[in-house]
């Protein structure tokens, strides 16, 4: 029999961190500080509004690129909290996730050879998507020292005459780093010079901690034509499974992203469209309540973090801490594993996104602090005897 | 900062200072200066316990009292309001606008008591013009806290 399958998608590794996570999601006991999503249920005006779109009927497609009232209120959205107009008929377009809106930016814009730069640590999928798309990822490895921002200097020791799209994940996962306007414009410089094309992912852009907001470089002079913005509802809104996000981009790449969705997927879940559009209209006051638990779970484990020892820089955004652990000498995988084993506590190991991830644990607060606490306990412990305090 | 140490010690009255000056971001020493203004401005009037009765053999019954009043000449309801609240058996009680005056949340051992305090204390009340008493049958929710049992965390480790 031939070879029944593509060339490219077999040599992409699965995810590394599949093993890990089987072990955790097998273990009863086990408290996990591992999820990547909120602990929040969706406010419950947008499930009901979910729920009555559904019992009038509304079961139908949408159009390809959504429902007319959310790109609306997307488009009043970003108005009003990112500083950035996009016109809602041809500039923006509904997606399932965000994680949709990576792909068909990678896909729309990518010809064979095409090398985009990926700043690490960061969320697994850019590579695969990149891969798939015919382009060549090429990691910008990012320091500790520099609180994992993305620096012009790193930026332009990677480019090539090749280079054609930068993607800039942040509010970050796993680090928790966000890029403060002066960081953007530093950047949007090089990107200006350079003729790249900027795939912005802020899905983590409501919850930026701190007296500046979040500032999107779809805003920055010269920037809007150059950028595809991706956003989304999982997690500012609390609505994961809804799977909708949205990308906004000017017209003529928005254009060919819009082609790749309609032939593979239609469009976004009415349901969740409906949902989503309550969200957008009346949902600012749960975010802002969702995103002070967080930030005061934030402050906890930065203290608890200092307390026992673990270094960790200040994490601005998303919801994740990412202390080192490099003065114990293991690699992150070996101290995930122990600290699963000897207390029942479950971290990501850092190389899940990236080698550079390595001596690093992601710590998600995406728990209530009562878990946080417990956990915490645990991880101290086994601290103090990796300490040799016991 | 006051609103946001009320926020907090609003659904958790137990929480220590120490976690929440952590919490807030501020230092020990401010939030329990600014907790003690409170309760010296009665803004905090206490710090309670929720409690579920229905989870215990305690027998105890609540009810949801509508009062109609003449107000008396020159005193408004505040001085009727404290003949009622005085009380012990009256947990709640509030002026309220609409088709009734006050609203009196009261718990009682039994039915039978709640009737009591109504036919003996409150009805006979020169000012009181009627009552209508409203039995709780089950409480579902209380302070903002969902009194079922706690729902477990279904989320999994997920990765792409």
């Amino acid at each position: 029999m031939r070879d029944p399958l593509n060339k490219t998608i077999t040599t992409i590794p699965p995810s590394g961190i599949r093993k890990f996570f089987d072990i955790v999601n097998e273990m009863k006991d086990a408290i996990s500080l591992g999820v990547g999503e909120p602990d929040f249920d969706t406010p419950w005006h947008v499930r009901e509004e979910g729920i009555y779109s559904l019992e009038k009927g509304r079961t139908f497609y949408t159009s390809n690129a959504g429902l007319k009232e959310l790109k609306v209120e997307i488009h009043n959205y970003l108005q009003r909290k990112c500083n950035v107009t996009y016109d809602s008929n041809t500039e923006i377009m509904v997606t399932v996730g965000g994680s949709e809106a990576i792909d068909l930016a990678m896909r729309a814009m990518l010809d064979p050879g095409d090398e985009v730069l990926i700043p690490q640590p960061s969320y697994v999928a850019y590579p695969p998507c990149v891969v798939l798309a015919g382009g060549v990822p090429v990691v910008i490895e990012l320091d500790e020292k520099d609180e994992f921002r993305l620096t012009p200097e790193k930026l332009l020791e990677k480019i090539t005459p090749k280079t054609k799209i930068l993607v800039l994940p942040f509010p970050n996962n796993p680090t928790g780093a966000v890029m403060r306007r002066e960081d953007l414009e530093k950047i949007a410089a090089i990107v200006e010079e350079k003729d790249l094309f900027v795939v912005s992912d802020e899905i983590y852009a409501e919850l930026t901690y701190g007296d500046e907001a979040h500032v999107s470089i779809a805003s920055l002079p010269g920037m809007r034509e150059r950028t595809v913005l991706i956003n989304g509802f999982s997690k500012a809104y609390a609505m994961t499974g809804w799977r909708l996000g949205y990308a906004c981009a000017p017209a003529a790449i928005l254009k060919q992203m819009l082609k790749i969705h309609q032939y593979a997927i239609m469009c976004a879940p009415t349901t969740s469209q409906y949902a989503a559009v309550e969200a957008m209209r009346n949902g600012d006051e749960d975010v802002k309540n969702m995103r002070e638990a967080y930030d005061q779970r934030r402050r906890y484990l930065i203290h608890a973090f200092a307390e026992m020892g673990l270094d960790c820089f200040e994490p601005l955004g998303a919801f994740y801490m990412f202390p080192s652990i490099k003065r114990f000498g293991m690699t992150s995988e070996e101290f995930a594993t122990r600290l699963l084993q000897e207390e029942k506590v479950a971290v990501v190991p850092g190389t899940a996104f990236g080698d550079c991830g390595e001596g690093f644990l992601r710590v998600s607060y995406a728990y209530s602090l009562k878990s946080l606490k417990e956990a915490l306990g645990r991880i101290e412990r086994f601290v103090n005897r990796l300490d040799g305090k016991e | 900062m006051r609103e946001k140490i009320l926020a907090v010690i609003e659904k958790n009255s137990r929480i220590d200072i120490h976690d929440l000056a952590i919490l807030l971001g501020e230092s020990e020493v401010a939030v329990a200066n600014e907790i003690a203004e409170m309760e010296k401005e009665n803004i905090i009037c206490g710090y309670h316990t929720l409690i579920n009765w229905d989870n215990t053999s305690e027998e105890k019954v609540s009810a949801l009292i509508e009062v109609k009043v003449t107000p008396q000449r020159g005193m408004g309801f505040d001085k009727l309001a404290e003949r009622i609240y005085q009380y012990s058996e009256v947990n709640a009680l509030y002026l309220m606008a609409g088709g009734f005056d006050f609203m009196i949340i009261i718990e009682g051992k039994s039915m039978r008591q709640v009737a009591q305090f109504v036919s003996d204390r409150l009805a006979p009340l020169d000012s009181v013009l009627s009552t209508a008493t409203h039995f709780v049958l089950k409480k579902y929710k209380d302070h903002g806290t969902v009194l079922c049992d706690e729902v477990k965390d279904e989320r999994m480790l997920i990765t792409p």
